[in-house]
């Protein structure tokens, strides 16, 4: 993925040339600059690979899954899932107090879990909030991108 | 080393390809498939599949670390990562050996200097292949001063490009500047390395590449060579083994560059030279070295009777080659034709969708690499491969035919794709007698 200074550098070669618009798609990627007098109007912006003409198309991929999108909060005996792949921890390091236990009460940013993807800690948040019901998932083990994590019970009354 | 059980990060035909060179080689293996994929032909044939990530490929098959997370957690003692997404990346070559897992592949510093494609051009030419007439530009300015000593036309190329990505092709001089300045920042974005260089263009190219395999213990042999000149954009169409059109001299000379070469960087796996024939003078110029199983493989298979995907994965495990030169022998002719859902008529639009119908006539001398099936879905995330189709005869004419007769018999529904396209190219006189270059299909109007 891009930095900062490989867009500026971008940038910089755009100024430094003749054109007047530049559009760069790549794979996760794609840059519009537009030169408009002594202004140059930028559009940056992520976007899956995904033909501009999909969405039209007479033939939408029904069984495909949809784009990822941030996760909606959750509603009543909601799954906290893996929002990545990587080895799942209860606790901040072995032998610690895990983050929640079953009966616990979360709010939606009570962290629930770490996610280490080669040796990054990742926290995850509840995103719910209610009771803890169930841990679905063994600690240290290897938990799949929308794996279920916890079952959170949604207070009642 | 021996291995047991292999990640395969990559979807669709290849991954599919690969399950099946585990089974052959009696190893487990591992799919990594996006949330797009769960579903597909690999993640059910495979002894598990992992979730690896959301559909996009940015977000899934393009993140080193959790592919070696996966292959880790998953018990896995090795990585094939088939071609395109990570198949060329150094990076994660480098994490795989560092987490203890074998990469099939060659070393991080082979495909570094292949990645290069200016390093990759001095070493071709320090191991004494001939390189078209060519130098890394500074600017723009430095592009002129190219131009006025070689002339036009001229082609801008991305020094970490490749796989025909990242080529700008320079007709007068009033495109230069403009050329320039999309070029290096194209570069840039996409290959984070905004090095250009130049090449003198070489108007009628025939793109012929040698498959060479190499082990661990210095061996190295070639597999004869594929011509891949029916290209769309620089994206290979049609491609056959042998190469049509080559005097035998050029042929010999051309397998015996790309092992000399191969021996020089100290290649180890299977791997591909890529060379671009002068159609006019016959003379060869240093293309590319491709560090990966290529798209094109099936017809080096067809004609020489190797699995050279169970061959990367004995080498991988340090064996030596199962075969020596001498054992390579040739037998008749094959092409290939890659089935894209892609519509010809709509400007070769992605045709994205569920496929209500899909099934390939059973041929005797015909193989279908594929993943799709009647109900499989083409996801709009990725490539649009739907199918190779190889057809083996004893000579071209009959490979030809065999492969008209295959695409006629295929059927198709819920999705465009580029049939008609195909038949057209293998109809027309042009392929016929073998003189198309790697710009005809562009100039051709070949009626979609």
């Amino acid at each position: 993925m891009l930095s900062e200074d490989d867009v500026r550098e971008i940038l910089r070669l755009i100024d430094e040339s003749p054109l007047d618009e530049l559009r760069i798609e790549t794979e996760g990627f794609s840059l519009h600059v537009l030169r408009a007098g002594a202004s140059a109007a930028e559009a940056l912006q992520r976007s899956p690979v995904v033909p501009a003409v999909a969405s039209a198309s007479r033939t939408a991929p029904a069984g495909a899954a949809p784009p990822a999108a941030p996760a909606p909060p959750m509603r009543e005996g909601a799954v906290i899932e893996a929002p990545m792949l990587g080895t799942f921890y209860r606790a901040e390091a072995p032998g610690a107090k895990p983050f929640v236990e079953v009966g616990q009460r979360v709010e939606p940013d009570t962290i629930v879990c770490l996610i280490e993807v080669m040796k990054m800690m990742n926290s995850v948040p509840a995103r719910a909030a209610g009771t803890i019901v169930e841990v679905c998932a063994e600690n240290a083990a290897l938990v799949e991108y929308g794996q279920p994590l916890f079952v959170v019970e949604a207070p009642t009354g | 080393m021996s291995l047991a059980r292999v990640f395969i990060a990559n979807r669709g035909e290849i991954a599919v390809r690969i399950v099946a060179a585990c089974r052959a080689a009696g190893l487990e293996c591992v799919v990594g498939a996006s949330q797009a994929d769960l579903d597909g032909l690999a993640a059910r044939q495979a002894d598990r599949v992992v979730c690896i990530g959301p559909p996009p490929a940015s977000e899934s098959y393009l993140r080193v670390e959790t592919i070696v997370s996966a292959a880790l957690g998953s018990g896995c003692d090795a990585i094939h990562p088939g071609y395109g997404f990570l198949a060329e990346s150094p990076r994660l070559a480098a994490a795989a050996r560092e987490h203890g897992l074998v990469f099939v592949g060659p070393t991080v510093e082979a495909i570094e200097l292949a990645g290069d494609k200016l390093a990759a051009r001095a070493a071709a030419a320090a191991a004494g292949l001939p390189v078209v007439e060519g130098r890394e530009l500074a600017d723009a300015a430095d592009a002129r001063r190219f131009a006025s000593d070689h002339g036009y036309p001229l082609m801008l190329k991305a020094a970490g490009g490749g796989g025909g990505r990242g080529i700008k092709l320079v007709r007068e001089a009033d495109e230069l500047e403009p050329a320039y300045a999309v070029a290096a920042a194209e570069a840039l974005a996409a290959f984070g390395d905004a090095r250009l260089y130049a090449e003198r263009f070489v108007a009628a190219a025939r793109h012929v590449e040698v498959q060479i395999a190499a082990d661990e213990h210095g061996a190295v042999v070639h597999l004869g060579e594929r011509d891949c000149s029916v290209q769309r954009r620089y994206q290979k169409l049609i491609e056959e083994a042998p190469a049509p059109a080559l005097s035998q001299a050029t042929r010999e000379r051309l397998r015996a560059a790309a092992v000399s070469l191969a021996r020089a960087i100290g290649y180890s796996n299977v791997g591909t030279v890529e060379f671009i024939v002068d159609a006019t003078t016959g003379g060869f110029f240093f293309l590319e070295v491709n560090c990966r199983i290529q798209v094109e493989h099936p017809v080096t298979e067809a004609v020489t009777g190797r699995d050279l995907v169970r061959e990367q994965l004995e080498i991988a495990a340090g064996r030596p080659l199962s075969f020596a030169q001498q054992d390579i022998a040739f037998d008749g002719h094959a092409i290939e034709a890659r089935l894209t859902a892609e519509d010809p008529a709509n400007s070769f639009m992605p045709s994205p969708g569920r496929l209500t119908r899909f099934a390939v006539p059973a041929l005797a001398g015909l193989r279908v690499d594929t993943h799709c099936h009647d109900g499989a879905v083409i996801p709009p995330y990725y490539d649009s491969l739907m199918a190779k189709l190889i057809a083996h005869g004893e000579d071209r004419e009959a490979a030809t035919a065999l492969l008209l007769q295959a695409l006629e018999g295929l059927e198709v529904e819920g999705v465009e794709t580029n049939r008609s396209l195909l038949a057209g190219v293998l109809e027309h006189r042009d392929f016929r007698s073998a003189v198309v270059t790697t710009r005809w299909l562009e100039q051709e109007a070949i009626a979609a």
